[in-house]
């Protein structure tokens, strides 16, 4: 293919510049001595000490970074499990699930929120309910228990909606490295005295490898930058960051926030470079060692 | 490794936190509460849907122009990166993602601040001595916003369709003598569609059902499906049936425009993001 020339240089530089030029404003204001988010005052970082002092919002950021952990982590070992259960399934209810599977991403947020929200409202009632006439029986009140099963939406409640929205990302992250996978693989290792176990971890497991990282990334990613679900399934006692901001929003964002999600993509950017500067070095030992066979 | 019993669990996942939350969905639509507090069948929540068809069709007309938008503006970027070699185009992809772990309501936030009346766009306009805009607050402050947020949906899955065309086809049509524009409009363009298909879901299905863009951008003042249904589980107006068939109508009328679209696409309907 031809290189780029001047224009289409021009035209991804602009398009580059509309997706960063809101992340450069928050940025800049974060340091801005002045309330207002349009007026420059002077340079101060003020609005970082007084971030450090804000119980609200680092409780907001535990809570988000502890979902985010919390689901990606259960996200990629029963997404890959069930890849690998899906894989072994035969064509017709291997169909069924993987449809049932991309419910939760093609539907829209809300949808998946709102109907989430309903069944955790049902359950609770119906739990609730339930201990209420547990407590009525002759039994319970001769062994004088007292049964309180019913449940408000909490945390629980918001790891389940989140775990339940990343599994299917991760599924289909790890589904095509299964498909790659030589069957004949496993196979030798068991003949050559593996146990199932074993053989899984040694030999099919780093094969997947790629493929897991990546569902766990992606999954990662929308956890964290999830907002319409947690905010339906969360109920009134939690907050993530952004039901925080989206609390805020309503009456005048505060710069505090411009200065955490300041200090969160730099975070980011950190690690994304040491990623890079790391592949880059692999890559290069691999030439070198290349070069020396 | 075959054992399609390790699936059973995440199946029955599935079956409580996928499928019967839409159960529910479908059970709280097709009833009402009496005043004593029990449930009757009825049709009352969709009979009362004609009022909202406004509503339908700002959401519908809104989403469908930042889809276009962003195929506009995505598809070109995801080609111009394909072609570009080296540092750029290894990193395309972490650029592209990097504003999405920016929390999505602050970047979406920042523009109120750069549309403003007396913020950075207008002052800027004002400096070389243009009048000034009147952009927030207004349907296209809303459109810009999905644009912004959903752009990136729509440059990664055709970025990563274009990366994975076998350059040998490219080159044959070269060899058969074909200049590069027919090879772009023969070649290229043809094997990318399925990445804008699932872009176009990806774009345009949050672009429908959002309910932030249009309360931080477009100041409340034309209501959205997703304003709508926030309002009658949430909000004032709290009416979980009605919500409940708002959000069935809606869903029912993007999965068959997406059927429809996938048809035209010959099938390719897999959702391709790296």
């Amino acid at each position: 293919m031809k290189k780029n020339g001047i224009l289409s240089r021009l035209f991804l530089a602009l398009v580059f510049l509309f997706l960063y030029a809101p992340i450069l404003v928050l940025i800049v204001f974060s340091f801005n001595d002045s309330k207002s988010n349009a007026v420059w005052g002077g340079f101060t970082l003020d609005w970082y000490v007084q971030l450090l002092n804000n119980r609200t919002v680092l409780e907001a950021l535990q809570t988000t970074l502890l979902v985010s952990v919390l689901a990606t982590a259960i996200a990629t070992v029963a997404g890959t499990a069930a890849a690998i259960g899906f894989s072994s399934m035969k064509r017709r209810p291997r169909n069924a699930c993987l449809t049932v599977n991309s419910i939760p991403m093609t539907n829209a947020d809300i949808i998946t929120g709102v109907s989430m929200m309903l069944l955790f409202v049902f359950a609770g009632q119906a739990l609730a309910d339930f201990s209420g006439w547990l407590n009525t029986t002759a039994w319970a009140e001769s062994a004088n228990l007292w049964f309180d099963f019913g449940f408000d939406m909490g945390f629980l409640t918001l790891l389940i909606a989140h775990v339940t929205f990343d599994i299917p990302y991760v599924i289909v992250a790890v589904l095509p490295k299964l498909r790659q996978l030589d069957p004949n693989l496993a196979e030798a290792a068991l003949d050559l005295g593996a146990t199932r176990w074993t053989a899984f971890r040694k030999v099919v497991l780093p094969e997947l490898m790629p493929g897991i990282v990546n569902g766990l990334l992606i999954a990662f990613t929308m956890s964290i930058d999830d907002f319409v679900i947690s905010y339906f399934t969360a109920g009134s006692q939690v907050s993530t960051l952004s039901m925080y901001v989206y609390a805020q929003v309503r009456r005048r964002v505060s710069p505090e926030i411009n200065a955490l999600s300041t200090l969160m993509f730099v975070a980011v950017l950190l690690l994304l470079v040491v990623i890079n500067l790391r592949q880059a070095r692999q890559e290069q030992r691999r030439k070198r060692q290349a070069l020396r066979t | 490794m075959r054992n399609k019993w390790i699936a059973a669990p995440y199946v029955g996942w599935m079956a409580v936190f996928v499928v019967a939350p839409l159960i529910v969905v479908l059970v709280y639509a097709l009833t009402r509460e009496a005043p004593d507090g029990s449930w009757y069948l009825t049709a009352e929540n969709f009979a009362g849907m004609a009022g909202y068809a406004a509503v339908f069709a700002r959401s519908f007309l809104l989403a469908g122009i930042a889809t276009v938008v962003c195929i506009l503006l995505g598809y070109p970027m995801a080609y111009f990166l394909s072609r570009e070699r080296g540092r750029l185009r290894s990193m395309a992809t972490m650029l592209i993602m990097l504003p999405m772990w920016m929390n999505f309501l602050l970047r979406t936030y920042s523009w109120v601040f750069l549309l403003e009346r007396n913020g950075f766009f207008n002052t800027l306009l004002s400096s070389i001595g243009l009048p000034k805009l009147d952009i927030i607050n207004t349907s296209g402050a809303v459109v810009l916003g999905m644009v912004y947020n959903f752009l990136p949906f729509m440059v990664l899955p055709i970025f990563s369709v274009i990366t994975k065309i076998d350059n040998r086809v490219i080159e044959a049509a070269q060899d058969l003598g074909a200049g590069s524009f027919q090879v772009f409009r023969r070649v290229i363009f043809p094997l990318s569609l399925p990445g804008v298909l699932s872009g176009v879901t990806m774009v345009f299905i949050p672009s429908v059902s959002t309910f932030v863009i249009s309360r931080l951008l477009g100041g409340g003042k034309s209501l959205l499906l997703g304003d709508l249904i926030e309002m009658q589980f949430l909000g004032a107006a709290y009416n979980p049936h009605l919500g409940s068939a708002i959000s069935l109508v809606m869903m029912v009328i993007v999965l068959v425009c997406m059927g429809i679209m996938n048809r035209f696409g010959e099938g390719e309907g897999e959702a391709v993001l790296l």
